[in-house]
């Protein structure tokens, strides 16, 4: 950044060429907002720790065996679980503590959705930069496989679903603890009770057909379908049992790959579209 | 120039706004009046889109703006409180704003920048200034680009007499140059010079909307504050 001296010394230079016409009719200013959201997160060390913490756990496990596929699966479930809860509790705080920068922003000739997306794309940009740097270099060092890229894949995929899930959740609450809680609740649901009600399900209907039930089911949870993604792309889907064997005998790996990855992008796409919609409409 | 038909709005059960339709010229510096919670803030939210009305319609220029986001390049707020993010320093603040609002305005004016001493404030950051130094930044980016209308929020509020006559002064040589001023306040007195028309809400009803001349006249009181005083007494509803 300029030294303060300077930054406005240069706002009193600009009132000095006063009478420059304004070139551009109409702006499109996403790119200045994500600048300045990326500077706002980067002032608080958050997402620096939060880049060492994965470095650290995943440089870790990689550690503690010698064969890459095991330590490949020990990150995988801390992929599932962490990825998710610090996407989803950082952008909810994160949008609540920008609140003031919204509201200038909103008095300002920007349009509404730029001023949401640019908050998502600026958090989206912080929060994959320390995903690709926390897993992806240990990742390149100890499994420099299709499968360590497919397992940063679904990392980054799951960062992204639930940034859109917290940013659906703060603007449809005003209170900052009712924001928090309701993003919290989301992970609690995808990462626990979700797969408690499939197993009770299951369980309940053992004696019909459920494959594609299952498959359904899998693909109603982004956490479910990173998992599948991954072990799809190990050949272990045995492990998974019913579901993971079942995406491969119905849609092979690639296929199987590449529907779930399409699924999971929606999972990002249609909460954002419909956050972008309630901010729209939302009285300052 | 500026105008609002039939704006309504209500926040749950309770009705902020009723069927409030106004008309503002080029030149008027409109006082909008009236006691806490009678609806003058949505009213003006409502105008900068901050607040979305149930019904009713907004016109600038002859065009309808309402859900729109570009005429609001003509307009110049200043929030009843300021609020902007912590960290940032005042310079940072301010070169963020322009580069954000680049290439919709014509010129910058920071005649009031200068008045107040900002720049000697550069680096301070927001969290650190007192609540009326805030109300001059609010005061400073409101007039930067130079808009032709001017919202202002219970802009002397906080602030202390000698940047409360600067602002005054402001606003003035701005209605000289044919700018609309529309400001709220309590303080009747503290507007009286600057006042060309005073509009008065209450409950969210508009009460009454008439020149300052036409007030005088038909109260034959020579105060301002007396002359509203007189009006609402003869208004049943007020």
């Amino acid at each position: 950044m300029k030294t303060p001296a300077s930054s406005m010394s240069a706002a009193l230079r600009l009132a000095a060429v006063a009478d420059t016409p304004a070139r551009a009719t109409t702006v499109n200013p996403i790119g200045r907002i994500i600048k300045y959201v990326l500077f706002d997160i980067l002032q608080n060390r958050i997402v620096i720790g939060y880049t060492l913490f994965l470095l650290a756990v995943s440089l870790g496990l990689f550690g503690l065996s010698d064969d890459p596929t095991k330590g490949l699966i020990s990150l995988l479930n801390i992929v599932l679980i962490v990825t998710p809860l610090v996407s989803a509790v950082f952008a909810t705080i994160h949008f609540y503590n920008s609140y003031e920068f919204i509201e200038l922003l909103a008095a300002q000739p920007v349009r509404r959705g730029i001023i949401v997306w640019g908050q998502f794309l600026g958090l989206v940009l912080a929060l994959e930069t320390a995903v690709c740097v926390g897993i992806g270099i240990p990742v390149a060092i100890y499994s420099p496989s299709a499968t360590g890229v497919v397992l940063l894949l679904a990392a980054a995929g799951l960062t992204v679903v639930f940034i859109a899930l917290a940013m659906l959740a703060s603007v449809c609450t005003r209170d900052k603890a009712k924001g928090i809680g309701l993003a919290l609740l989301l992970w609690f649901y995808f990462t626990l009770l979700y797969d408690a009600l499939v197993l009770f399900i299951m369980f309940s209907f053992a004696d019909y057909p459920l494959e594609k039930a299952t498959l359904v089911m899998a693909a109603l949870n982004p956490i479910d379908l990173a998992r599948v993604i991954v072990l799809l792309q190990m050949d272990i889907s045995a492990l998974m049992g019913y579901t993971g064997a079942l995406f491969r005998e119905w849609l092979g790996t690639g296929a199987g790959i590449t529907t779930a990855i399409a699924i999971l992008l929606l999972w990002a796409t249609i909460p954002m579209l419909l956050a972008v919609r309630v901010f729209r409409k939302k009285d300052l | 120039m500026l105008e609002s038909i039939q704006l309504s709005k209500s926040f749950g059960k309770l009705k902020v706004l009723k069927d409030m339709s106004v008309q503002m010229r080029a030149g008027q510096t409109i006082s909008l009046i009236g006691p806490n919670g009678s609806g003058k803030t949505t009213f003006i939210k409502c105008l900068l889109g901050l607040v979305i009305p149930d019904s009713g319609s907004i016109n600038l220029y002859g065009n309808n703006v309402l859900g729109g986001w570009d005429y609001r390049r003509y307009i110049g707020y200043m929030p009843q409180i300021g609020r902007y993010p912590d960290n940032i320093r005042i310079g940072q603040l301010f070169d963020m704003v322009q580069e954000i609002r680049r290439g919709t305005y014509q010129r910058t004016d920071d005649d009031l920048l200068r008045a107040f001493d900002l720049p000697k404030l550069a680096h301070k950051t927001m969290r650190t200034l007192s609540g009326g130094t805030r109300q001059k930044v609010s005061a400073c980016l409101a007039f930067l680009f130079d808009p032709d209308v001017l919202i202002l929020d219970e802009p002397t509020a906080g602030l202390d007499p000698v940047a409360s006559e600067i602002l005054k002064e402001k606003v003035l040589a701005e209605k000289a140059k044919g700018k609309l001023t529309l400001l709220t306040s309590h303080i009747l007195s503290d507007l009286d010079e600057l006042t060309t028309d005073v509009m008065y809400l209450m409950d969210g009803q508009l009460q009454f909307y008439q020149s300052i001349q036409a007030l005088k006249e038909q109260t034959g009181e020579e105060k301002l504050h007396r002359a509203i005083a007189n009006v609402m007494k003869q208004h049943p509803a007020a």
